[in-house]
């Protein structure tokens, strides 16, 4: 590892800029996941003949699926552009892929639930449940392909770790959600997603940081608000997960561990985020690793590795030649 | 890469800038970007700071205590590095990938331009560029960067900024003849002893595919505030999605586990 000291810069100043997203964002990846895991919850209890937890289960995902929307323009810089997004199929964007996969799961999730609530139509509002099911997965988990693609260090080297962060969120939140709608022994298989999910996604969350390292996982080390907000998360959903666990005879028990463990899921997309805006930040969690990269491969020209993975040459040392001290 | 001639370029040949800031000045009076405060930063003479949705050119100014030559042999002074910043219009760009909306486009000269009143405002680019060079307008919401002066180049004038460059710090032209002028500037100044100089963003086979905003540097490029080896993100697209695949397909296999057993 290079300390600090040798990392330069221009008078500490950032060398990315940070992300202009504000609160909406986050409470969108949480509500995204709550409606997308809620969605295939939904269908796994319809196929058990669980129609109880079917239908609070695609309540939930329609709540939360009509929400995401107004979050999301909420953000935008010009609102009534929001339609902009879907004038375009542009597989390199996520953001871009996201916006078509809301507004499949959007009137399929809403209008499964509109047929539950009514009876109406039932036939399609059966196909719609099992399309909002399908698609469901895929809302819970390209937020963080969204993130992870950006030059974020602390996102986009969280690559292969934040899709499950927020898949497990996500399940975590649809079962603490369909908890709370649902007293009785109905909800018994909610209850396990609930519980399994909160120690996936306190694992995940613990793997994850530890693989981003002292650099690209520095916000979540230390004293700043990513940090203090990641260890809330974490302190949320195990509370919230004992609560639950504690409570299985006792309603308010249940009830206030799974409103705990809400809490704790939109508290890690906040945590997410923030690191994000510290990590864009901090000059030394951009250069120091590309560095290294540059001094591992030697020759100039050397690097054309296009499509292989990010990783940096195993920690290579810089200093083959002397350099004037920094400004 | 297009029917319309030849793709063009900056070379910012920072050995030569004198930190005028024409380059700044006209940018501005040309597209005619709002003003971005006047900072005094305490640090060095720059009080533009960085390059950012009002300013799309930025000189650097690095004040270096080094030892210098001088009349008895040696001692120790200042030398002062200049160096015009401007977006990077990569071959292999970030913004243009990750825009959802298209506002990004690839202009017929090759470079990478915002059609602002496509622009929905979501901020995605903002994060996405590895050089930190495009914002959000905190007004108007939406995301502004160097267009390289598109209506100028429409109507055959080079870009405000090179045209009011007075020592030919910033060069416009032909991307392929301003590389071969740079390899021959930087063999040149190598050889009368400047041997720190070195070309930045001129490779084809860095992260970015190469920059059609390409410098020469006199250190390394992380002191004027540079990326060392930027990459674009969206390289790594594939993998991410692949990820996601996989852990979107254990969510479904855990909702579908929790029910094991309770099926009647
Ligand atoms: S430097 Fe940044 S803003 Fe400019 S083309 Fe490259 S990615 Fe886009």
């Amino acid at each position: 590892m290079v300390p600090d000291a040798e990392v330069r810069s221009y008078y500490d100043q950032p060398v990315l800029k940070a992300p202009v997203w504000r609160w909406p964002i986050p409470a969108y990846f949480f509500a995204g996941g709550l409606a997308g895991a809620s969605a295939t919850l939904a269908l796994a209890a319809r196929v058990a003949g669980n129609d109880r937890l079917a239908r609070r289960a695609l309540l939930n995902s329609a709540g939360a699926v009509l929400v995401s929307p107004v979050l999301l323009v909420e953000d935008l810089g010009r609102p009534g552009r929001f339609a902009n997004m879907l004038r375009v199929l542009k597989p390199t964007s996520p953001m871009n892929t996201g916006a078509w996969l809301l507004a499949a799961m959007g009137p399929a999730a809403v209008g499964a639930a509109a047929s539950e609530l009514t009876g109406v139509a039932r036939g399609p509002g059966r196909a719609l449940e099992c399309a909002s099911g399908a698609l469901g997965p895929l809302l819970a988990t390209y937020t963080a392909v969204l993130v992870s693609d950006t030059a974020v260090p602390a996102w986009h080297e969280a690559g292969r770790e934040l899709p499950f962060v927020f898949a497990s969120g996500a399940a975590a939140s649809a079962g603490a959600a369909a908890v709370l709608l649902t007293p009785g022994p109905e909800a018994a298989p909610a209850r396990r997603l609930a519980l399994f999910a909160a120690l996936a996604e306190l694992a995940g969350t613990r793997i994850m940081e530890r693989r981003l390292g002292p650099e690209a996982g520095a916000p979540y080390g230390g004293g700043g608000r990513a940090a203090r907000l990641s260890r809330w998360a974490a302190a949320l959903t195990a509370g919230g997960a004992a609560l639950m666990a504690a409570g299985r005879r006792r309603r308010t028990l249940e009830v206030a561990g799974a409103a705990t463990l809400l809490a704790g899921a939109a508290v890690e997309r906040f945590a997410v985020v923030q690191a994000g805006t510290e990590s864009a930040l901090e000059p030394r969690a951009t250069v120091a690793p590309q560095r290294r990269r540059l001094s591992g491969a030697a020759r100039p020209g050397a690097r054309g590795q296009l499509g292989a993975g990010a990783q940096p040459g195993a920690g290579a040392q810089r200093g083959e030649e002397t350099r004037p001290s920094p400004a | 890469m297009n029917e319309h001639g030849p793709r063009v370029g900056f070379f910012t040949d920072t050995s030569v800038c004198i930190g005028c800031k024409a380059c700044e000045v006209a940018c501005k009076e040309w597209n005619g970007v709002p003003e971005d405060g006047l900072d005094f930063r305490a640090t060095s003479y720059d009080n533009t700071g960085m390059l950012g949705a009002n300013s799309w050119r930025h000189v650097a100014f690095v004040e270096q205590a080094r030892p210098v030559p001088s009349g008895d042999g040696g001692g120790s002074g200042v030398r002062w590095l200049m160096s015009s910043d401007v977006c990077k219009h990569c071959t292999r760009a970030a913004c243009l990938d990750v825009c959802p909306t298209g506002a990004l486009f690839r202009s017929e000269f090759g470079t990478v331009v915002v059609q602002a009143d496509v622009c929905n405002g979501c901020g995605y680019c903002v994060p996405a560029c590895p050089f930190g060079v495009i914002d959000q307008r905190k007004d108007d919401g939406r995301a502004w960067k160097c267009t390289f002066c598109y209506d100028r180049l429409g109507a055959g004038l080079e870009p405000a900024c090179a045209q009011a460059c007075p020592t030919d710090s910033i060069q416009f032209g032909p991307l392929d003849e301003l590389r071969a002028r740079a390899a021959r500037r930087v063999s040149r100044l190598q050889e009368q002893g400047t041997a720190e100089a070195r070309l930045y963003g001129h490779d084809q086979g860095d992260g970015v595919g190469g920059a059609g905003a390409f410098f020469l540097l006199l250190d390394d490029p992380e002191v004027y505030g540079l990326p060392p080896d930027p990459v674009v993100t969206t390289r790594d697209l594939a993998g991410m999605w692949r990820a996601a695949a996989a852990a979107a397909l254990s969510l479904a296999a855990g909702v579908a586990a929790v029910f094991a057993g309770s099926r009647r």
